[in-house]
């Protein structure tokens, strides 16, 4: 689901299988890999440098071309303010 | 209608605990040992562990050793600390509770002293015991919230129905606090927007301004890898979902560790020290933070979690509201709410926020939260440094 209209990330309410097909405006895309509940999926293409919107307010930045029905995360997206620290694999 | 213990200060508490506390790590052990056959007789264990004396630790631990949910405090001292034992003592016999110090050294060493501190505990229970307890209104209550292993639902349920929740204690006249200002980041003028005066809505921005440079000077911001894992990427998705939290209700004020509000309404909790970097991270983890807010007067903790956190806290029952409904299922044991049915139509956010509003007054009358019956008792306090409180930081009424 999209949190708001503007938003250019949804949110999987439940968890999504690669290669599972979404709908957002009208338009079918494909899930390009497996996406856990609450995680996020692009809505629609969305170009590097492009800030990501989710409840209609800015959470990132794109740092590479995203299609539209791909994962959207820590591999994609950097945040504005201080940089998100995971553990390694 | 609620129930409470009349302290002398006018305010009242919604448990009668007895306090254990130690004054350095040294006396750690001893305090412990002292604490541990009351466990389940409302004796709680809280300490300092450091040596060096510290303004913060000193007025946290007056607050704490009389805070309305506390009917009596022994405290533990090595002997040679920097903890000034004797104007901690003073402030709680002024308070009207029972006190009692003792030095390790001075008793003879660990067994002496464990002896003796379980004889003054065996003979304070009964007095405190034989305190019954008195109506007390709804805007007698103080009310904080925090948010802990968040993941990408905290934001989509617990927290949006929290803030429900809060919206409707504020509205009985009981006062909320809120905190954790370096998960507001981003958040500022949004924030601004809802404060009560132009000027208290400078102060809120120039808050988490002072949390942005802190956590970029320490090089992390307040996200932990599990919160990646659970969906989040950036502290300022983090944050969206931390604020909503807060509720809708307009913003009365800014208050710091220590500082109870003045009167009903909303606040924000400053947890982010003043001056420059020193002594480290703002709030090591979440029970650095309940401190802080039983500190301010809080009765009871709203806490939100997805991933599942298990912690509850010394002196303070916490509610814990379970966001995600993966967790629920695996560690419902641990959980007073199920928030995560609101992702599968299972509840509406105003379902599960009046939910939240009727626990807070069953536990507020004494029923057990699921971290209280488990035994959770967990307690942290570290060093800090505040200036205090801008005068635009509490606006006439």
């Amino acid at each position: 689901m999209k949190l708001s209209a503007q938003d250019n990330v949804a949110v999987a309410l439940r968890a999504l299988r690669a290669g599972d097909t979404v709908t957002f405006d009208g338009t079918a895309c494909i899930v390009d890999r497996d996406i856990a509940v609450g995680h996020k999926l692009a809505a629609r293409a969305i170009a590097q440098g492009e800030t990501i919107i989710k409840y209609n307010c800015p959470i990132g930045v794109a740092t590479q071309p995203i299609p539209a029905g791909a994962f959207v995360h820590v591999h994609n997206v950097a945040s504005s303010y201080l940089p998100t620290y995971t553990l390694p694999k | 209608m609620l129930q409470g213990y009349l302290r002398a200060d006018g305010r009242k508490g919604i448990r009668n605990i007895l306090v254990v506390a130690y004054l350095v790590e040294c006396a750690h052990h001893v305090a412990r040992e002292i604490a541990a056959p009351f466990r389940d007789r409302g004796v709680h264990l809280i300490g300092f562990p450091g040596c060096y004396p510290n303004a913060y630790a000193l007025a946290m631990m007056e607050k704490l050793c009389t805070h309305p949910n506390v009917g009596g405090a022994l405290l533990v001292s090595l002997g040679c600390e920097g903890f000034n034992k004797r104007q901690l003592t003073k402030t709680i016999e002024a308070s009207g509770r029972p006190v009692q110090t003792l030095g390790i050294q001075d008793a003879g060493g660990t067994r002496k002293t464990i002896a003796v501190g379980c004889e003054w505990i065996e003979r304070t229970l009964p007095a405190l015991a034989a305190h019954t307890p008195v109506a007390m209104r709804a805007d007698e209550l103080v009310v904080g919230t925090i948010c802990g292993g968040s993941d990408a639902t905290s934001g989509l349920t617990a927290n949006p129905a929290m803030g429900i929740a809060f919206d409707m204690l504020v509205a009985d006249g009981a006062a909320a606090i809120f905190e954790e200002t370096g998960e507001l980041i981003g958040m500022e003028h949004l924030m601004a927007a809802r404060a009560s005066s132009a000027a208290l809505g400078d102060e809120l921005k120039r808050t988490v301004a002072k949390a942005a440079e802190y956590y970029a000077t320490l090089g992390y911001a307040s996200f932990a890898p599990g919160n990646a894992d659970g969906g989040l990427t950036t502290i300022e998705e983090k944050s969206l979902g931390a604020y909503a939290k807060s509720g809708q209700s307009p913003i009365a004020g800014i208050i710091k560790p220590g500082i109870a509000p003045p009167r009903k309404g909303l606040y924000l909790l400053d947890v982010v020290p003043d001056g420059e970097v020193r002594f480290g991270f703002p709030n090591i983890n979440d029970n650095a933070e309940i401190a802080e807010l039983i500190a301010c007067g809080s009765h009871l903790i709203l806490f939100s979690t997805g991933r599942g956190s298990v912690v509850g806290s010394a002196i303070a029952p916490v509610i814990k509201v379970c966001a995600n409904p993966e967790t629920w299922q695996r560690m419902q044991d641990d959980m007073d709410v199920d928030a995560g049915r609101i992702l599968d139509g299972g509840a509406t956010l105003p379902e599960v926020g009046r939910e939240i509003y009727d626990l807070v007054a069953r536990v507020a009358c004494g029923e057990p939260t699921k971290s209280e019956a488990l035994g959770h008792q967990e307690f942290i306090l570290t060093y800090k440094s505040f200036e205090p409180l801008g005068p635009a930081c509490l606006p006439a009424a």
